[in-house]
Protein backbone atom coordinates (compact mmCIF):
# COMPACT_ATOMS: atom_id res chain seq x y z
CA UNK A 1 0.00 0.00 0.00
CA UNK A 2 1.50 3.51 -0.89
CA UNK A 3 2.15 5.76 2.05
CA UNK A 4 2.86 9.58 2.79
CA UNK A 5 4.70 11.24 4.69
CA UNK A 6 3.21 13.25 7.70
CA UNK A 7 4.70 15.95 9.76
CA UNK A 8 3.39 18.42 12.24
CA UNK A 9 5.62 20.68 12.77
CA UNK A 10 4.71 24.05 15.54
CA UNK A 11 7.06 26.59 17.19
CA UNK A 12 7.99 24.37 20.00
CA UNK A 13 8.99 21.30 18.14
CA UNK A 14 7.93 18.49 16.28
CA UNK A 15 5.31 16.94 17.12
CA UNK A 16 4.49 14.00 14.63
CA UNK A 17 6.64 12.58 11.96
CA UNK A 18 4.99 8.91 10.51
CA UNK A 19 3.95 7.40 7.63
CA UNK A 20 0.11 6.92 6.69
CA UNK A 21 -1.99 6.04 4.15
CA UNK A 22 -4.31 9.10 4.03
CA UNK A 23 -4.82 12.30 5.56
CA UNK A 24 -7.83 13.78 6.17
CA UNK A 25 -8.19 17.71 7.74
CA UNK A 26 -10.62 20.22 8.05
CA UNK A 27 -9.76 23.35 5.99
CA UNK A 28 -11.07 26.51 6.05
CA UNK A 29 -13.22 25.71 3.00
CA UNK A 30 -14.19 22.18 4.08
CA UNK A 31 -12.99 18.95 4.96
CA UNK A 32 -10.08 17.80 3.11
CA UNK A 33 -8.88 13.97 2.40
CA UNK A 34 -5.11 13.64 0.94
CA UNK A 35 -4.06 10.31 -0.49
CA UNK A 36 -0.58 10.01 -1.87
CA UNK A 37 0.40 11.45 -4.99
CA UNK A 38 -1.47 14.60 -4.11
CA UNK A 39 -1.24 17.71 -6.34
CA UNK A 40 0.94 20.06 -4.30
CA UNK A 41 -1.15 22.10 -2.38
CA UNK A 42 -1.29 25.10 0.33
CA UNK A 43 -4.63 25.60 2.28
CA UNK A 44 -5.16 27.11 5.71
CA UNK A 45 -6.76 24.71 8.36
CA UNK A 46 -9.20 25.72 11.04
CA UNK A 47 -9.84 24.70 14.39
CA UNK A 48 -10.22 20.86 14.02
CA UNK A 49 -8.55 17.61 14.11
CA UNK A 50 -6.49 16.18 11.73
CA UNK A 51 -7.41 12.51 10.89
CA UNK A 52 -4.36 10.11 9.88
CA UNK A 53 -4.71 7.18 8.69
CA UNK A 54 -2.67 4.50 8.72
CA UNK A 55 -3.32 0.68 7.33
CA UNK A 56 -5.58 -0.66 9.86
CA UNK A 57 -5.50 1.72 12.97
CA UNK A 58 -6.38 5.83 12.72
CA UNK A 59 -4.79 8.21 14.76
CA UNK A 60 -5.94 11.68 15.83
CA UNK A 61 -4.38 15.43 16.70
CA UNK A 62 -6.28 18.49 17.42
CA UNK A 63 -4.68 21.59 15.51
CA UNK A 64 -5.53 25.15 15.64
CA UNK A 65 -4.41 27.69 13.81
CA UNK A 66 -2.27 27.30 10.60
CA UNK A 67 -1.75 25.64 7.44
CA UNK A 68 -1.25 22.65 5.40
CA UNK A 69 1.36 21.84 2.95
CA UNK A 70 0.70 19.16 0.54
CA UNK A 71 3.46 17.31 -2.04
CA UNK A 72 3.20 14.30 -3.91
CA UNK A 73 5.16 12.19 -1.37
CA UNK A 74 5.18 14.51 1.70
CA UNK A 75 2.36 16.62 4.03
CA UNK A 76 3.60 19.35 6.28
CA UNK A 77 0.83 20.75 8.86
CA UNK A 78 2.45 23.53 10.21
CA UNK A 79 0.14 25.08 13.44
CA UNK A 80 0.19 27.20 16.07
CA UNK A 81 -0.38 24.61 18.32
CA UNK A 82 -0.92 20.50 17.75
CA UNK A 83 -1.32 17.86 20.03
CA UNK A 84 -1.53 13.85 19.18
CA UNK A 85 -4.56 12.47 20.95
CA UNK A 86 -2.72 10.43 23.42
CA UNK A 87 -0.78 13.90 24.70
CA UNK A 88 -3.26 15.63 25.51
CA UNK A 89 -3.89 17.01 28.89
CA UNK A 90 -7.99 16.04 29.43
CA UNK A 91 -8.21 18.18 32.73
CA UNK A 92 -6.25 21.40 31.49
CA UNK A 93 -8.65 21.17 28.41
CA UNK A 94 -12.26 20.89 30.69
CA UNK A 95 -10.51 23.44 32.24
CA UNK A 96 -9.99 26.09 30.17
CA UNK A 97 -13.04 25.20 28.24
CA UNK A 98 -15.10 26.09 31.73
CA UNK A 99 -12.97 29.75 31.55
CA UNK A 100 -14.23 30.19 28.22
CA UNK A 101 -17.83 29.44 28.98
CA UNK A 102 -17.53 32.03 32.45
CA UNK A 103 -16.20 34.62 29.85
CA UNK A 104 -19.05 33.81 27.37
CA UNK A 105 -21.77 34.26 30.40
CA UNK A 106 -19.85 37.14 31.53
CA UNK A 107 -19.80 38.68 27.97
CA UNK A 108 -16.88 41.84 28.19
CA UNK A 109 -17.47 43.42 24.76
CA UNK A 110 -17.02 42.53 21.52
CA UNK A 111 -13.36 40.99 21.03
CA UNK A 112 -13.17 39.39 24.42
CA UNK A 113 -16.29 37.46 23.38
CA UNK A 114 -14.52 36.70 20.19
CA UNK A 115 -11.52 35.66 22.20
CA UNK A 116 -13.65 33.62 24.44
CA UNK A 117 -15.33 31.78 22.08
CA UNK A 118 -12.22 30.85 20.09
CA UNK A 119 -10.50 29.55 23.21
CA UNK A 120 -14.13 27.35 23.41
CA UNK A 121 -13.37 26.20 20.33
CA UNK A 122 -9.91 25.05 20.91
CA UNK A 123 -10.46 23.14 24.19
CA UNK A 124 -14.10 21.76 23.17
CA UNK A 125 -11.73 20.30 20.00
CA UNK A 126 -9.04 18.77 22.17
CA UNK A 127 -11.65 17.01 24.58
CA UNK A 128 -13.49 15.78 21.18
CA UNK A 129 -10.02 14.77 20.02
CA UNK A 130 -9.25 12.96 23.42
CA UNK A 131 -12.18 10.83 23.62
CA UNK A 132 -11.76 10.22 19.91
CA UNK A 133 -15.59 11.50 18.90
CA UNK A 134 -15.33 13.26 15.47
CA UNK B 1 46.64 48.22 58.27
CA UNK B 2 43.49 45.97 58.92
CA UNK B 3 43.15 43.74 61.82
CA UNK B 4 43.51 40.15 61.32
CA UNK B 5 39.75 39.81 62.49
CA UNK B 6 38.92 41.92 59.69
CA UNK B 7 40.67 40.10 56.92
CA UNK B 8 39.21 36.82 58.02
CA UNK B 9 35.78 38.28 57.76
CA UNK B 10 36.51 39.89 54.58
CA UNK B 11 37.63 36.70 53.37
CA UNK B 12 34.73 34.41 54.87
CA UNK B 13 32.14 36.70 53.37
CA UNK B 14 34.01 37.18 49.69
CA UNK B 15 33.97 32.59 49.75
CA UNK B 16 30.64 32.91 50.13
CA UNK B 17 29.42 35.15 47.36
CA UNK B 18 31.53 33.53 44.87
CA UNK B 19 29.76 29.93 45.68
CA UNK B 20 26.81 31.84 45.05
CA UNK B 21 27.97 33.16 41.69
CA UNK B 22 29.72 29.62 41.02
CA UNK B 23 26.06 28.15 41.69
CA UNK B 24 24.33 30.52 39.26
CA UNK B 25 26.87 30.44 36.75
CA UNK B 26 26.00 26.62 36.55
CA UNK B 27 22.51 27.15 36.40
CA UNK B 28 22.82 29.42 33.59
CA UNK B 29 24.41 27.21 31.92
CA UNK B 30 22.40 23.96 31.91
CA UNK B 31 19.65 27.07 31.34
CA UNK B 32 21.99 27.82 28.01
CA UNK B 33 21.56 24.19 27.21
CA UNK B 34 17.66 23.90 27.15
CA UNK B 35 17.58 26.96 25.51
CA UNK B 36 20.06 26.08 22.68
CA UNK B 37 17.44 23.07 22.15
CA UNK B 38 14.31 25.03 22.23
CA UNK B 39 16.15 27.48 19.55
CA UNK B 40 16.78 23.91 17.72
CA UNK B 41 13.76 22.54 17.50
CA UNK B 42 11.79 25.53 16.37
CA UNK B 43 14.00 25.54 12.94
CA UNK B 44 12.07 23.09 11.06
CA UNK B 45 8.75 24.92 11.55
CA UNK B 46 10.65 28.42 10.42
CA UNK B 47 11.89 26.86 7.56
CA UNK B 48 9.02 25.35 6.72
CA UNK B 49 7.23 28.44 6.95
CA UNK B 50 9.57 30.55 5.36
CA UNK B 51 9.44 27.93 2.02
CA UNK B 52 5.77 28.48 1.74
CA UNK B 53 5.91 31.88 1.99
CA UNK B 54 9.11 32.51 -0.43
CA UNK B 55 7.20 29.77 -2.87
CA UNK B 56 3.66 32.28 -3.09
CA UNK B 57 5.59 35.38 -3.22
CA UNK B 58 7.63 34.06 -6.32
CA UNK B 59 4.93 32.33 -7.35
CA UNK B 60 2.43 35.10 -8.11
CA UNK B 61 3.88 38.62 -8.90
CA UNK B 62 0.75 40.14 -8.55
CA UNK B 63 -0.35 39.29 -5.32
CA UNK B 64 0.52 41.71 -2.49
CA UNK B 65 -0.87 41.96 0.83
CA UNK B 66 -0.87 44.86 2.81
CA UNK B 67 1.66 43.46 5.29
CA UNK B 68 3.95 42.92 2.41
CA UNK B 69 3.64 46.89 1.27
CA UNK B 70 5.35 49.57 2.24
CA UNK B 71 3.36 52.41 2.95
CA UNK B 72 4.63 56.23 4.04
CA UNK B 73 5.84 55.85 7.48
CA UNK B 74 3.83 58.10 9.97
CA UNK B 75 4.85 56.27 13.05
CA UNK B 76 7.26 52.98 13.78
CA UNK B 77 7.08 50.44 16.56
CA UNK B 78 10.71 49.36 18.37
CA UNK B 79 9.97 45.85 19.52
CA UNK B 80 13.22 45.41 22.15
CA UNK B 81 13.52 42.06 23.61
CA UNK B 82 15.83 42.09 27.09
CA UNK B 83 15.90 40.42 30.41
CA UNK B 84 13.42 40.24 33.32
CA UNK B 85 16.29 40.71 35.59
CA UNK B 86 19.96 41.71 35.80
CA UNK B 87 23.47 39.81 36.58
CA UNK B 88 23.44 39.57 32.95
CA UNK B 89 26.64 41.57 31.96
CA UNK B 90 26.00 43.53 28.98
CA UNK B 91 23.18 42.14 27.83
CA UNK B 92 20.61 44.81 28.28
CA UNK B 93 22.54 47.80 28.26
CA UNK B 94 24.08 46.99 24.77
CA UNK B 95 20.51 46.52 23.50
CA UNK B 96 18.98 49.56 25.22
CA UNK B 97 22.26 51.64 24.32
CA UNK B 98 21.68 50.50 20.36
CA UNK B 99 17.83 51.23 20.54
CA UNK B 100 18.37 54.52 21.80
CA UNK B 101 20.64 55.76 19.06
CA UNK B 102 18.82 54.27 16.22
CA UNK B 103 15.75 56.43 18.07
CA UNK B 104 17.93 59.68 18.10
CA UNK B 105 19.55 59.23 14.47
CA UNK B 106 15.60 58.43 13.20
CA UNK B 107 13.60 60.92 15.32
CA UNK B 108 13.12 64.32 16.84
CA UNK B 109 9.86 63.58 18.86
CA UNK B 110 9.13 61.52 21.12
CA UNK B 111 5.39 61.22 19.41
CA UNK B 112 7.28 59.61 16.26
CA UNK B 113 7.33 55.95 17.72
CA UNK B 114 6.30 54.11 20.27
CA UNK B 115 7.63 50.66 22.26
CA UNK B 116 6.26 46.94 22.50
CA UNK B 117 8.76 45.58 25.25
CA UNK B 118 9.29 41.77 26.13
CA UNK B 119 11.34 41.88 29.43
CA UNK B 120 10.78 43.96 32.22
CA UNK B 121 14.05 46.14 32.08
CA UNK B 122 13.82 47.57 28.82
CA UNK B 123 9.74 48.50 29.91
CA UNK B 124 11.26 50.11 33.10
CA UNK B 125 14.23 51.63 30.68
CA UNK B 126 11.81 53.43 28.02
CA UNK B 127 9.17 54.46 31.09
CA UNK B 128 11.66 56.61 32.27
CA UNK B 129 12.59 58.00 29.22
CA UNK B 130 9.01 59.65 28.73
CA UNK B 131 8.45 57.28 25.55
CA UNK B 132 5.05 55.74 24.70
CA UNK B 133 5.69 52.08 25.33
CA UNK B 134 1.76 50.10 24.02
CA UNK B 135 2.21 47.08 25.00
CA UNK B 136 5.08 44.73 26.83
CA UNK B 137 5.36 40.89 28.14
CA UNK B 138 7.34 40.45 31.56
CA UNK B 139 7.99 37.40 33.46
CA UNK B 140 8.37 35.35 30.31
CA UNK B 141 9.46 32.04 31.74
CA UNK B 142 13.13 30.91 31.36
CA UNK B 143 11.88 28.76 28.35
CA UNK B 144 9.45 29.77 26.96
CA UNK B 145 6.79 28.19 24.74
CA UNK B 146 4.60 29.49 21.85
CA UNK B 147 1.54 30.00 24.03
CA UNK B 148 3.80 32.42 26.36
CA UNK B 149 4.30 34.93 23.81
CA UNK B 150 1.34 34.62 21.16
CA UNK B 151 -0.46 37.49 23.28
CA UNK B 152 2.26 40.29 22.45
CA UNK B 153 3.01 39.00 18.92
CA UNK B 154 -0.36 39.05 18.13
CA UNK B 155 -1.08 42.59 19.21
CA UNK B 156 2.35 43.90 17.93
CA UNK B 157 0.99 42.01 14.32
CA UNK B 158 -2.63 43.13 14.66
CA UNK B 159 -1.29 46.73 15.56
CA UNK B 160 0.24 47.24 12.54
CA UNK B 161 -2.62 45.95 10.34
CA UNK B 162 -5.04 48.79 11.77
CA UNK B 163 -2.79 51.06 11.16
CA UNK B 164 -1.79 51.75 14.72
CA UNK B 165 1.97 51.80 13.19
CA UNK B 166 3.69 51.72 10.13
CA UNK B 167 6.60 49.68 10.34
CA UNK B 168 7.92 47.42 13.22
CA UNK B 169 11.98 46.94 13.80
CA UNK B 170 12.47 44.39 16.45
CA UNK B 171 16.14 44.24 18.84
CA UNK B 172 17.46 41.71 20.12
CA UNK B 173 20.94 39.89 21.05
CA UNK B 174 21.39 37.05 18.71
CA UNK B 175 23.81 34.09 19.83
CA UNK B 176 26.80 33.26 18.01
CA UNK B 177 28.89 31.92 20.98
CA UNK B 178 28.40 31.08 24.68
CA UNK B 179 30.92 34.25 24.86
CA UNK B 180 29.57 36.18 21.76
CA UNK B 181 26.61 37.64 21.84
CA UNK B 182 25.17 40.18 19.28
CA UNK B 183 22.99 42.77 19.39
CA UNK B 184 20.56 42.25 16.06
CA UNK B 185 18.12 45.06 14.01
CA UNK B 186 15.47 43.25 12.01
CA UNK B 187 12.10 44.71 10.20
CA UNK B 188 9.77 42.64 10.86
CA UNK B 189 6.94 44.82 9.09
CA UNK B 190 5.65 45.38 6.25
CA UNK B 191 7.37 41.92 5.32
CA UNK B 192 9.99 43.14 2.22
CA UNK B 193 12.74 41.21 2.04
CA UNK B 194 10.85 37.88 1.82
CA UNK B 195 14.10 35.64 0.50
CA UNK B 196 13.32 33.82 -2.43
CA UNK B 197 14.34 30.11 -2.29
CA UNK B 198 15.78 28.89 -5.71
CA UNK B 199 14.01 25.16 -5.18
CA UNK B 200 9.74 26.13 -5.55
CA UNK B 201 7.55 24.36 -6.06
CA UNK B 202 3.89 25.61 -7.65
CA UNK B 203 1.14 25.17 -5.60
CA UNK B 204 -2.12 24.86 -5.82
CA UNK B 205 -4.32 27.43 -3.96
CA UNK B 206 -7.25 26.34 -1.67
CA UNK B 207 -8.98 28.60 -1.93
CA UNK B 208 -6.61 31.15 -3.38
CA UNK B 209 -3.22 32.30 -2.92
CA UNK B 210 -4.37 35.78 -1.30
CA UNK B 211 -6.58 33.49 1.43
CA UNK B 212 -3.42 31.96 2.28
CA UNK B 213 -1.41 34.85 2.60
CA UNK B 214 -4.49 35.98 4.61
CA UNK B 215 -3.30 33.71 7.22
CA UNK B 216 0.20 33.12 6.57
CA UNK B 217 2.06 36.25 6.81
CA UNK B 218 0.37 37.15 10.62
CA UNK B 219 1.47 33.83 11.60
CA UNK B 220 5.28 34.26 9.48
CA UNK B 221 5.72 37.63 11.33
CA UNK B 222 4.35 36.17 14.29
CA UNK B 223 7.11 33.33 14.32
CA UNK B 224 10.00 35.76 13.43
CA UNK B 225 9.33 37.31 16.97
CA UNK B 226 8.97 33.95 18.68
CA UNK B 227 12.54 33.07 17.14
CA UNK B 228 13.98 36.21 18.09
CA UNK B 229 12.57 36.00 21.88
CA UNK B 230 13.99 32.36 21.65
CA UNK B 231 17.66 33.44 20.58
CA UNK B 232 17.06 36.15 22.94
CA UNK B 233 16.91 33.91 25.95
CA UNK B 234 19.81 31.79 24.61
CA UNK B 235 21.59 34.33 24.49
CA UNK B 236 20.47 35.96 27.69
CA UNK B 237 21.41 32.44 29.99
CA UNK B 238 24.79 32.59 27.90
CA UNK B 239 25.53 35.72 28.75
CA UNK B 240 24.80 35.45 32.60
CA UNK B 241 26.91 32.02 32.85
CA UNK B 242 29.74 34.76 31.68
CA UNK B 243 28.87 37.24 33.78
CA UNK B 244 28.91 35.08 36.83
CA UNK B 245 32.04 33.33 36.06
CA UNK B 246 33.65 36.36 35.79
CA UNK B 247 32.10 37.16 39.05
CA UNK B 248 33.73 33.77 40.33
CA UNK B 249 37.01 34.45 38.72
CA UNK B 250 37.09 38.01 40.36
CA UNK B 251 36.43 36.52 43.87
CA UNK B 252 39.05 33.82 43.46
CA UNK B 253 41.46 36.83 42.80
CA UNK B 254 40.37 38.65 45.71
CA UNK B 255 40.45 35.71 48.07
CA UNK B 256 43.72 35.23 46.80
CA UNK B 257 45.54 38.76 47.33
CA UNK B 258 43.33 38.78 50.94
CA UNK B 259 44.97 35.74 51.89
CA UNK B 260 48.24 36.82 51.05
CA UNK B 261 47.40 40.24 53.30
CA UNK B 262 46.16 38.06 56.10
CA UNK B 263 49.72 35.88 56.21
CA UNK B 264 51.64 38.79 56.09
CA UNK B 265 49.54 40.38 58.92
CA UNK B 266 49.21 37.19 60.88
CA UNK B 267 53.48 37.08 60.45
CA UNK B 268 53.72 40.68 61.53
CA UNK B 269 52.24 39.49 64.43
CA UNK B 270 54.29 36.58 65.50
CA UNK B 271 57.38 38.82 64.49
CA UNK B 272 56.58 41.70 66.67
CA UNK B 273 55.83 38.93 69.25
CA UNK B 274 59.16 37.49 69.29
CA UNK B 275 60.50 41.08 69.40
CA UNK B 276 58.62 41.87 72.55
CA UNK B 277 59.83 38.79 74.23
CA UNK B 278 63.48 38.83 73.39
CA UNK B 279 63.12 42.83 74.38
CA UNK B 280 61.84 41.86 77.72
CA UNK B 281 64.16 39.23 78.62
CA UNK B 282 67.26 41.50 77.45
CA UNK B 283 66.05 44.20 80.09
CA UNK B 284 65.55 41.35 83.12
CA UNK B 285 69.28 40.49 82.06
Amino acid sequence: MKTITVNIVTPDGPVYDSEVSMVIAVTATGEMGILPGHIPTVAPLGIGAVRLKKENSTELAAVSGGFLEVRPDKVTILAQSAELATDIDLARAQESARRAEAMLQANKGEVDFQRAELALRRAKNRINVYEGNI
Amino acid sequence: MASLRDIKNRITSTKKTSQITRAMQMVSASKLNRAELNAKAFVPYMEKIQEVVASIAAGSNDTSHAMMTTRPVQKTAYLVITSDRGLVGGYNSNILRTVMSKIRQRHTSNDEFVILSIGRKGRDFFAKQGMTILDSAIALPDHPSFADIKEITRKAVGMFSDGTYDEVYMYYNHFVSAIQQEVTEKKVLPLTDIETTGSTASYEFDPSAEAILEVLLPQYAESLIFGAVLDGKASEHAASMTAMKSATDNASELIDGLTLSYNRARQAAITQEITEIVGGAAALE
